[in-house]
């Protein structure tokens, strides 16, 4: 609260003179002094803007419509009706309620401010924590990215410790597997022998026990001839050393043949050789002389060549026994073989670069090979028709040529045929048929007189088994018996 | 194909003689010679035991019987029925007993392998080897029947011993480098002597005639190694075949590897053939099982089968063996060479139904012959590129380059053949079945196509 000094007087004079000597007290703030004084200095004129003796009631009015706006019940009243005076209480209670009206704004607009200081200082506080802990956030993302990154590391260094761990426990199995074929190996060789140590201790107790020994001892007939027919000889060193040339004799036998057999392999693999360079010389020469252009490159090379051909004749003579020789040719092979496979490589590209750059002149093959096609086509096409109207020529013979008399008679030709044909077969059949029933007679016949020899034989039989034993029992009719006896014979000679 | 009838054997012991011209026969004590061609009984002899071997002399003049349980030898002369000889080794026993190419010694092997005693029919004399190896294939004669190569094993190390035949004199005795040597085989030229190691460990060495070593082999180490080798007739190449179901060849010039054959279970990407057996039954009609027929043919029930040619990718039946056995049934353990040096026929234990042919000229696989059964035997014909196989069923399959096909033996009650032989002109097959024997004449002209 603020000294103000006002004056009465100032009051009743309308005078702007009172209203300037309203001043502010330091405790204020400088914006209310510096508000205040130009107020002060152009209060003046604002005052006597505002307020002017004429417009006193109007000034009043307005007044108090303000103040009843800001909320005060207290109003100015004019002191006399007319003039410009004032009712100086209500006027100096308005004036105190609006002084408590500007100090509790003050109050609050002083918090207010205190408040803001307040909220600045926090927020500094929050911005200085915020960037703080931003920088340790991207501290600790970057740690945590190195640590991902060594994780990695040592999850590869894991699997590839792994991988070395699988293959080495593989390879122990396998030695292990091993150990023990080895090892059942040595066990069963260990027991075969363990069991021979057995049996032939056994057969030496045996043998010490059972003195008898029995001698070994060959016992031959006669001596044989030695198989070649010679006589044998005395052991001596004469014939020591004729077994140990015969041997040697042997060996030496053998590698003369197996040296023959490779000087002919070699001497074959060299005229190959030979043969292949003359034809890829041959191959390669006329080409260069072909090319136009005579380089420098083609003369070299013909040059060579024809190094290579002067040689070769004196490489021939050389050739059976010089390894320099050897060398040579191979070299002047592998030479050779070079420039030809150049030579080969150079004429495909030739050639692909023929073939793209002139499509053209494949189009004229191409279109000579649509026109062969075509006339081909027609021949076919031709051909075709042709065989189809032979077909039907012949048909047509085949079919007219038969009018119903001559088929009729053709018909009957081959019926004919055929009733002569089965007629002969008939006179066979009943010619089989007839000696069948001849044979069946016989053998009826036949049968018919066996049945009855039988049963002669039989009666025959009956009759000297009867005679046999009255024979044998002693009571006979001496009679009786020589009749059945001349019976008996003469059924025994029947028989 | 003609099949002749059948006759008894024991013991599979059935030879042709070298000239081709008689087939001797064993049947329990007795041995019966017949004529080949008639197969009438030309001579019977009686040995005093159960013969156990078998073996004509290079003559064909002589037939050497051995009782190895008695301890003695027989030995028996076509020419002379009358002529006799008996060797009898005594208490010292008898585990095997052979000609040697000459015609006139026998080399009796005692038991333990203590000794190799010689004897000579033509001085009666005695000589003595000593310390003879106990091995796959201690003992082997040249072609020629010139040497003699002998493996033996004194302290602890293997040598080895060459012999001239004529009188038994000892060339070269050399040791090898070898840490248990498992066999020995000469080349067929006899200037080479392949030597190869136990399976514990890959180790083949080439010996020249005069005891020089010529070169070593080994492909791999640890593992275990050589099971089969063989030399083809030319002497050109050495084919070895190990536990790791592959074969190598060797050339005879740089003694190197040339090429490798793999017995792969899964065939894919090759130019072969693929031969499988198909079997088929025959549908059997009710009335038909009477009793009559069931006893009379067992071709009612005798499976139809026939080769068909599989499409590739094929896949062979592979049988794993116990690994915890010793001798595992694994890798190659037969290869044989056609007489002209043109095929290679393998066979891999794993995969013991199928037959591998290779082709030695292109150094590729030819055919693959697979079948029902496990197969037994498998033979090549001595003069044409032609193999003859069995799996112990009533059949005989046959390869050629043209084809194969398979032939069931009419035999009335079923003939399981478990093993057969080639007369020597390639004419005939010998079958061999358990109790019996049937020959089988071959057409001069080609079979047919399955």
């Amino acid at each position: 609260m603020g000294e103000w000094r006002a004056t009465a007087a100032s009051m009743e004079d309308p005078e702007i003179s009172s209203i300037s000597h309203v001043t502010m007290s330091p405790s204020r703030h400088n914006h209310v002094s510096v508000y205040s004084l130009p107020l002060s200095k152009s209060s003046y004129n604002v005052i006597s803007a505002f307020c002017t003796e004429d417009n006193v009631p109007r000034c009043i009015t307005y007044l108090n419509q303000e103040l009843s706006s800001l909320g005060l019940s207290m109003c100015i009243e004019a002191g006399s009706p007319e003039g410009a005076s004032l009712n100086a209480v209500p006027a100096i209670n308005a004036m105190y309620e609006l002084l408590q009206i500007h100090r509790q704004n003050m109050c609050t607009l002083e918090e207010m401010e205190e408040e803001q200081l307040k909220k600045l200082s926090t927020f500094e506080h929050m911005q200085t924590s915020n960037s703080r802990l931003k920088d340790q956030l991207e501290l600790l993302m970057r740690e945590k990215s190195g640590l991902h990154e060594t994780e990695r590391q040592l999850q590869l260094k894991i699997k590839t410790l792994q991988s070395c761990l699988k293959t080495e426990k593989e390879e122990v199995q396998k030695l292990q597997s091993i150990i023990a074929s080895r090892a059942s190996q040595y066990s069963h060789d260990a027991k075969r022998k363990e069991r021979e140590a057995l049996k032939l201790k056994e057969r030496l107790s045996q043998l010490l026990v059972d003195r008898k020994e029995k001698k070994l001892a060959i016992d031959v007939l006669n001596c044989l001839g030695r198989s070649d027919g010679k006589r044998s000889l005395w052991r001596t060193a004469k014939l020591t050393a004729s077994h140990e040339s015969e041997m040697y004799k042997t060996l030496l036998g053998d590698y003369e043949a197996s040296q023959k057999a490779l000087l002919l392999e070699n001497a074959e693999l060299k005229k190959v050789l030979q043969q292949m360079k003359k034809e890829m010389m041959h191959i390669l020469t006329p080409r260069q002389k072909s090319t136009s252009g005579a380089s420098a490159d083609d003369g070299q090379q013909q040059v060579d060549s024809d190094e290579a051909k002067a040689g070769d004749t004196s490489r021939e003579a050389l050739d059976q026994s010089c390894e320099l020789a050897r060398e040579q040719l191979l070299n002047s092979i592998r030479q050779q073989w070079r420039k030809l496979r150049n030579h080969v490589e150079k004429l495909d590209q030739a050639s692909q670069v023929h073939n793209q750059m002139e499509s053209n002149k494949e189009t004229i093959p191409l279109e000579t090979h649509e026109d062969e096609m075509e006339r081909m086509r027609q021949e076919v096409q031709q051909c075709r028709e042709f065989i189809h109207a032979q077909q039907q020529l012949l048909r047509q013979q085949l079919n007219t040529s038969f009018d119903d008399e001559t088929a009729a008679l053709l018909n009957d030709c081959y019926t004919l045929e055929e009733k002569e044909r089965l007629k002969e077969e008939w006179k066979l059949f009943e010619e089989q048929k007839r000696n069948f029933e001849k044979e069946r007679n016989n053998f009826t016949e036949a049968a018919i007189r066996l049945g009855r020899e039988k049963m002669a034989f039989e009666e025959d039989r009956a009759a000297w088994l009867k005679n046999q034993f009255l024979n044998i029992t002693p009571f006979t009719d001496r009679r009786r018996c020589s009749s059945s006896d001349g019976q008996s014979a003469l059924s025994i000679m029947m028989c | 194909m003609n099949f002749s009838e059948v006759f008894k054997q024991s013991n599979q012991l059935c030879k042709v003689s070298p000239d081709g011209k008689y087939l001797a026969t064993c049947v329990q004590y007795r041995l019966v010679v017949r004529d080949v061609s008639s197969l009438q009984i030309l001579q019977l002899y009686t040995c005093l035991d159960q013969i156990s071997h078998m073996e004509w002399s290079s003559d064909s003049l002589f037939i050497l019987c051995a009782m190895y349980k008695r301890g003695l030898v027989q030995v028996w002369s076509l020419e002379q029925p009358d002529w006799h000889c008996k060797i009898d080794e005594g208490s010292i026993g008898l585990v095997s007993s052979r000609w040697s190419p000459d015609g006139r010694h026998i080399l009796n092997t005692t038991e333990f392998h203590l000794r190799i005693t010689v004897w000579s029919l033509c001085t009666k004399a005695v000589s003595y080897i000593k310390y003879p190896k106990a091995c796959q294939k201690g003992i082997d004669f040249s072609r020629d029947g010139c040497y003699l190569a002998l493996a033996e094993r004194r302290d602890c190390k293997d040598y080895v011993s060459i012999f001239v035949c004529d009188d038994w004199h000892l060339l070269r005795h050399f040791e090898t480098e070898t840490q248990d040597l498992a066999g020995l085989e000469w080349s067929p030229n006899g200037c080479v002597l392949a030597v190869w190691d136990s399976c514990l460990e890959y180790k083949v060495l080439l010996y020249s005639l005069d005891g020089r070593l010529l070169s070593t082999y080994s492909a791999y180490e640890w593992s275990l190694g050589v099971k089969s080798v063989s030399w083809s007739p030319s002497s050109q190449f050495l084919a070895i075949g190990s536990y790791d179901e592959k074969v190598r060849i060797l050339n005879h010039i740089t003694w190197k590897k040339i090429v490798q054959f793999e017995h792969p279970a899964a065939i894919d990407n090759t130019k072969a053939t693929v031969y499988k057996e198909v079997e088929r039954r025959p549908a059997v009609v009710s009335e038909e099982l009477s009793l009559h027929n069931i006893t009379m043919g067992s071709t009612l029930f005798n499976t139809q089968s026939k080769y068909e040619i599989c499409s590739l990718p094929v896949q062979i039946p592979v049988v794993k063996p116990d690994p915890d056995r010793a001798n595992p049934k694994i890798g190659v353990s037969v290869l044989t060479f056609s007489s002209d040096s043109r095929y290679l026929a393998t066979k891999n234990d794993n995969m013991a139904t199928a037959v591998w042919v290779w082709d030695m000229q292109k150094m590729s696989l030819e055919a693959v012959l697979e079948h029902t059964s496990a197969v037994r035997c498998f033979l090549w014909d001595p003069r044409r590129p032609r193999l003859a196989l069995c799996t112990g069923n009533s059949k005989l399959y046959l390869w050629s380059p043209g084809g194969c096909v398979s032939v069931q033996v009419p035999v009335e009650g079923g003939f399981q053949v478990q093993s057969l032989n080639w007369h020597c002109s390639g004419d005939s097959v010998i079958l061999l079945g358990k109790e019996q024997l049937c020959l089988c004449y071959m057409d001069t002209d080609q079979e047919e196509n399955s």
